[in-house]
């Protein structure tokens, strides 16, 4: 479905190009440096599990002791296997309880006891990345049983209580009712806890909190309707926040299918440390890479805040880093969940078309990607009839522009947290929109030079011009200038900023050299 | 004080005084025919009589969804409609942003964070976050406001401290744990804090938030205001505007 919009291919070479170059230097800077929450992922891949009688996680009281005796630069891996090895202790949650209580000293060994350090944590790290392999493999075989869904877009559906035994029931009839993903927004404020919550919860604010457990008991229950459906259907969650490589690594574990995990969100809209955020998403991103997760990424937020006929190549620049991020992590494009989203102001003469045009140029820029399709929710008022008259409109874009990731719009949004009945009535209305028009996609085509052609072809050329101007400083000059969704953000501010540390001499990460050794 | 005239009024559907209305809603029951007369029973109990029930699907195993049109037979006397109205006019960012700009002619600066032992940084993160909650963006989306949020568990001199450094105009305070009334007590202890630091002109604007406050404690806790549960950024930042730059010879 290429060539609808007759795009310039040398543009659409140079706007690459130049998010390589813009890119590139984040990407140094990440292959440079280490987060608490990376070396805390590595710990939880060599099989660190559990937490303190206070719920704070074990990795983050192992990686707290080594980072008071050695600090963080060289990597946890070597001192926490060192240690170990010099204390006999048989297995590394034993040890995290050990060094929580003040009796382990860590240091960074030199020579024979370096090495063997380092052979021991590659042996414990691997075990968990052939879990996630397992978890990887478990998925290829559970699609090849009950199948795809039947249609693009796949349908998916947010469900979110705050107690994991009340969305499981929820999920499932969501499933049943012809959900092909279901996503489980994650309690507010959880972005920003340093650790990740353990054991299954009951009470989260506007949401649930994302753990271990949760994703266990969520995928299981979506198994079981994946057997009665006779589809499999799809599990997302949160790569977000401080915790981001944490939150990849224990998808990878559960077989979660989709991750939310975008290259600024959190720098913009969580004032997170755009260091912090650049490293941990690198190797989050690898993660996902390994264990075939399908990215989200959150370029229909720009649009929340910023208009989304003015900054509409914005969102074009995002998709474009993020594409190269992804693709640096080793990510393929059938895994870029790119975002975008239908906010343009629907009193503005031309809405639809200028819709159609943007969600066109994207489908074109990245012809692999499954988009992801994000519905109206700046305009979205308590006039609920003409919010369902709005969502139809988005769904109407969704399969004339091929959208691979549908979110289905609530006639509800900003009103409640949808009911049964707005669930119901939203899937009727994507049902009547895929049914009567799935097919439409085959025979549109906009006119050659006309209103839709000549508007992508404008958004293409502000987003190189942007591209332009950002390399010309460098993407962090960019954000910190206010670039994105109008948030001023500099490299030396946000949250996080504490847990990050440049690599030492001798930096080792086992995880980040077996899942590079695979790329 | 003038009598307000004694005025009448029912709902209009295509006629004057006519009375219709339609709602819709779910019962948790599969679709029968006793699920459909449940739902006109409800409907009579709403003071709706004639109930047509025109709509009514089944949704999943046991849910059903009903449309009903009917007349209703509540009257609504205007004279005795009684409404509390805020004490300050509600805002719009680009409102506020222009107040500021104006008539203060420098950035508003707020300092916000959860104190005590609090780490819950839900309230406080919706109020100042860019994301915001229920779709309106937190403070920090304003142009003209200079937002600093320090996070969770801050102590109240680190408190003081950076109300001083960032030459704070208000302070913003937000407190869910309620276990032993440690939200009165943390609450009080940063008025004290604040009341002993500086003298009563140069004191920022003191703002506490919670689910469990009430609305009405301002003088027993010594803060300036109190906002309860489903407070939005947008009051919030109204509130401001009215305190500090519109209504400020008011406060005392």
């Amino acid at each position: 479905m290429t060539g609808k919009l007759g795009l310039d291919p040398a543009l659409v070479a140079r706007a690459r190009e130049l998010a390589r170059r813009a890119g590139q230097p984040v990407v140094d800077l990440a292959r440079s440096h280490t987060t608490v929450s990376v070396e805390r992922a590595v710990l939880r891949l060599a099989g660190v599990t559990g937490a303190d009688p206070d719920g704070i996680p074990w990795v983050n009281r192992l990686v707290d002791a080594v980072v008071a005796d050695v600090g963080l630069g060289h990597g946890v891996a070597v001192p926490v296997f060192d240690a170990l090895a010099r204390e006999g202790v048989a297995d590394v949650t034993l040890l995290a309880q050990k060094a929580a209580a003040g009796s382990v000293r860590f240091t960074q060994p030199s020579g024979k006891a370096a090495t063997a350090a380092r052979r021991a944590s590659r042996k414990a790290v691997a075990v968990g990345v052939r879990q996630v392999d397992r978890r990887r493999a478990e998925r290829d075989r559970l699609v090849r049983r009950y199948g795809d869904p039947e249609q693009r877009p796949w349908i998916y559906l947010i469900v979110a209580t705050g107690d994991i035994y009340e969305d499981i029931p929820q999920a499932q009839a969501a499933a049943r009712a012809g959900a092909d993903i279901i996503a489980v927004i994650r309690s507010t404020g959880q972005s920003l806890l340093d650790y990740v919550p353990e054991g299954a919860t009951r009470e989260g604010f506007a949401g649930t909190y994302a753990t271990q457990e949760n994703f266990r008991l969520m995928r299981a229950a979506l198994d079981e309707s994946s057997r009665e459906l006779g589809r499999y259907v799809r599990l997302t969650n949160y790569a977000s926040g401080l915790c981001m490589p944490e939150m990849a690594t224990l998808a990878g574990l559960e077989r979660l299918d989709m991750m939310l995990n975008d290259s600024m969100y959190g720098i913009l809209f969580r004032d997170i440390n755009p260091i912090r955020t650049f490293v941990d998403q690198r190797f989050s991103r690898q993660v996902h890479a390994r264990a075939g997760i399908i990215i989200n990424t959150g370029e229909d937020n720009y649009l929340t805040t910023a208009d989304a006929v003015d900054e509409a190549h914005t969102v074009t620049v995002s998709q474009l880093l993020n594409e190269y991020f992804a693709h640096e992590a080793g990510l393929r494009d059938w895994q870029l969940g790119l975002g975008h989203a239908f906010e343009i102001n629907p009193d503005l003469p031309e809405s639809f078309r200028l819709e159609l045009a943007h969600a066109l140029l994207a489908r074109e820029l990245f012809p692999d990607a499954p988009l992801k399709w994000m519905p109206p929710t700046k305009h979205m008022t308590g006039d609920v009839f003409r919010g369902n008259l709005l969502d139809g409109f988005f769904n109407l874009v969704g399969t004339m522009t091929g959208q691979g990731i549908l979110l289905v719009g609530m006639m509800t949004e900003a009103v409640v947290t949808p009911w049964l009945s707005d669930r119901d009535i939203a899937l009727q209305n994507v049902r009547y929109v895929l049914g009567a028009a799935g097919g439409l996609h085959e025979d549109f085509v906009p006119a050659p030079g006309g209103f839709i052609q000549q508007r992508a072809h404008r958004v293409l050329s502000e987003a190189v011009d942007l591209l332009e101007r950002i390399g010309e400083q460098s993407l962090l000059t960019a954000i910190a200038e206010g670039t994105f969704g109008i948030m001023k953000r500099p490299a030396d501010r946000g949250k996080g900023l504490d847990g990050v540390a440049r690599h030492e001499a001798d930096y080792y990460n086992p995880a980040t050299e077996i899942l590079e050794a695979a790329a | 004080m003038t009598a307000v005239e004694k005025k009448i009024v029912r709902p209009y559907g295509d006629t004057t005084g006519d009375g219709m209305v339609q709602v819709s809603f779910t019962l948790p029951v599969a679709h029968d025919k006793r699920a459909e007369g449940a739902a006109v029973q409800l409907a009579n109990r709403m003071g709706i009589d004639p109930a047509m029930l025109v709509h009514a699907k089944q949704m999943g195993d046991g849910f059903t969804f009903f449309v009903v049109y009917g007349r209703v037979n509540h009257l609504v006397d205007l004279s005795q409609v009684q409404v509390v109205e805020r004490d300050f006019p509600l805002l719009s960012a680009k409102e506020v942003n222009a107040v500021v700009k104006q008539k203060l002619r420098r950035k508003l600066s707020v300092v916000g964070a959860c104190i005590g032992t609090d780490a819950h940084t839900v309230g406080i993160d919706a109020i100042l976050n860019v994301k915001g909650i229920a779709g309106e963006k937190g403070l920090e989306y304003y142009r003209e406001l200079k937002v600093v949020n320090l996070g969770a568990q801050v102590s109240v001199p680190e408190l003081v401290e950076a109300a001083r450094r960032e030459k704070a105009d208000a302070v913003l305070v937000s407190q869910v744990v309620t276990q032993r009334d440690a939200h009165l007590h943390n609450t009080r202890e940063m008025s004290a804090a604040f009341r002993e630091a500086m003298p009563a002109g140069k004191r920022p604007l003191l703002i506490v938030g919670g689910p469990r406050f009430d609305e009405t404690m301002t003088d027993e806790l010594g803060v300036d205001r109190i906002f309860g549960r489903g407070t939005t950024p947008g009051e919030v930042a109204s509130y401001l505007v009215h305190a500090l730059i519109t209504n400020k010879k008011a406060r005392a």
